[in-house]
């Protein structure tokens, strides 16, 4: 059977050239960063090297500004932590929006126990984070205001450059969450006034448990994890050195391609959209239109249910996610769907694909020629439908 | 994730539709939460002669829909009055944890028709 893989936000393949980046950190400089030998030092230079290609990837000043982490769940820990634990004595006040990623919202929820004050702000039916209500909100209290650049489950793209100019000028810490964006997008962590920003390498074709964060010189944090000083005190723990040259080369390869490639999957993105829309009645798009990442395609069908769509199209061969409480742990549905204003038996029927590298048009195709079919199905199953739509 | 058992019966569910002159009808959950299933029964001589099933839900909610008309096709009300979600969820050799509670509403729908039966039998006497 044909295996069409569109749920990349979920999980990537490595890219070929990344795993043999990879491969002489297993099996010849496997040596420890912190030793004092030349086997030491070639693990340094390795280290180096894959600094340098993520920090060209976000237009970092310095390389030094990069620190190696697990991931982007860790990244967000080490930002939203790490700001708020080492700078108490300026204020308690932390701002963050609705549509984060769950590690964001459960590091607030967490910090909320503990004596700092959150506000969660709104966001439009588009998923746009509402600057009115930033302007609004932050005080001379407020130490950290953390946005994603983008949403990995709708695919909107947030103004970043205007919100890292209110926040400037406030003087508190920006953070940005750019594990959905970075290599699909630019990014230019000067230009618009980030302080710290998560990264993760299996997003853009590394291996999984690895990931990074930026952080400004002058950035004062706390570290989360206390033990041996690696990366500038920052992140103790020996170095995952395979991991970190191959987000490195997942960088290089990224800042070099992602402009083409973006503009292929824009292209796919519209097809899928605009079939989708055409061939099936009662069917929507989730998020914006046009300020929207070009992989992410989510639109949702009236009277049905997301896993049971999962479901009928994993029979196909195709992979997909879903926004529905059935494919979510707490069972409840997609919170970003839900703070953009959706009803919860909105939610519920909402399908996500996020496109690759591998995935071409006839991939489009072959999914749009399925869908109208399974829709219709449980339609006819649903007692929801309305009678017209039945035929 | 699924049982095969599950997936046959949400590949191919069993007596789905609608009995237009219903002798009862039960509907049971909410589409806010995920689940909404419509049992509609046909009653000859206190036996379950007819059922069918509408379901608006996940993959567990539409196999537990089917598998239930299985169990109860044929039976007397009685009978079909002590079928379980756990007869349900055992059928189709078990559920997922989560989806035990959620998605597990065949029998309650199928109980709400035969009550649905009977008062109208009542009402009609």
């Amino acid at each position: 059977m044909r295996r069409i893989y569109m749920d990349h936000a979920a999980g990537m393949p490595v890219d070929e050239r990344v795993l043999k980046a990879m491969t002489p950190s297993f099996l010849v400089d496997y040596g420890n960063p912190s030793s004092v030998h030349s086997f030491g030092n070639e693990a340094r230079r390795a280290i180096d090297q894959a600094r340098s290609k993520v920090a060209e990837l976000i237009g970092a000043e310095k390389k030094e500004e990069v620190i190696f982490t697990s991931g982007g769940t860790e990244s967000n820990n080490l930002a939203i932590k790490g700001v708020a634990y080492r700078n108490r004595d300026k204020g308690n006040h932390i701002i963050t929006s609705s549509i984060e990623h769950i590690s964001v919202l459960n590091i607030c929820k967490h910090l909320s126990k503990q004596g700092f004050e959150i506000t969660y702000l709104p966001v439009d039916k588009y998923g746009i984070v509402d600057i009115q209500s930033l302007e609004n909100e932050i005080t001379g209290k407020t130490i950290l205001v953390s946005i994603m650049y983008a949403n990995g489950e709708i695919g909107t793209i947030e103004p970043i450059r205007e919100i890292g100019e209110i926040v400037n000028n406030k003087k508190a810490f920006f953070h940005v969450d750019a594990v959905a964006a970075a290599g699909q997008m630019p990014i230019d962590v000067q230009n618009d006034k980030i302080d710290l920003l998560s990264l993760s390498s299996n997003d853009m074709y590394g291996p999984k448990g690895v990931g990074a964060l930026y952080m400004k010189t002058g950035t004062r944090i706390q570290p989360v994890l206390q033990g041996g000083g690696q990366e500038r005190g920052l992140r103790s723990g020996t170095e995952n050195i395979p991991g970190i040259v191959g987000m490195g080369k997942a960088a290089e390869i990224a800042e070099a391609e992602m402009g083409r490639e973006a503009e292929r999957l824009t292209v796919l993105r519209d097809k899928f959209i605009r079939g989708v829309l055409d061939s099936i009645p009662e069917s929507y798009l989730n998020g914006h239109p046009a300020r929207r990442l070009p992989n992410n395609v989510n639109v949702r069908f009236s009277y049905i249910e997301g896993e049971s769509l999962i479901l009928s199209l994993d029979m196909e061969g195709v992979a997909c996610s879903s926004g529905s409480a059935c494919t979510s742990k707490t069972l409840e549905p997609s919170h970003v769907l839900l703070a953009t204003g959706l009803r919860h038996e909105e939610a519920h029927g909402s399908l996500v694909f996020t496109l690759g590298k591998q995935n071409i048009e006839d991939d489009v195709e072959y999914v749009l020629g399925l869908l109208p079919d399974i829709v219709k199905r449980l339609r006819r199953i649903s007692p929801l439908t309305p009678k017209e739509l039945i035929t | 994730m699924y049982s095969e058992k599950v997936m046959e019966h949400f590949r191919n569910p069993r007596n789905m539709g609608e009995i237009p002159n219903a002798d009862g009808v039960g509907t049971v959950g909410n589409p806010i939460c995920g689940d909404l299933m419509t049992i509609y029964i046909k009653v000859k001589d206190d036996k379950l002669a007819d059922i069918k099933f509408k379901t608006f839900g996940c993959g567990a909610a539409i196999a537990t829909s089917s598998m239930m008309t299985e169990l109860a096709k044929g039976r007397t009300l009685e009978d079909a009055m002590k079928i379980t979600r756990k007869d349900v969820a055992e059928s189709l050799d078990g559920l997922p944890p989560i989806k035990m509670h959620c998605s597990n509403l065949a029998a309650d729908g199928l109980h709400e028709a035969i009550k649905d039966y009977y008062g109208k039998r009542k009402s009609q006497k």
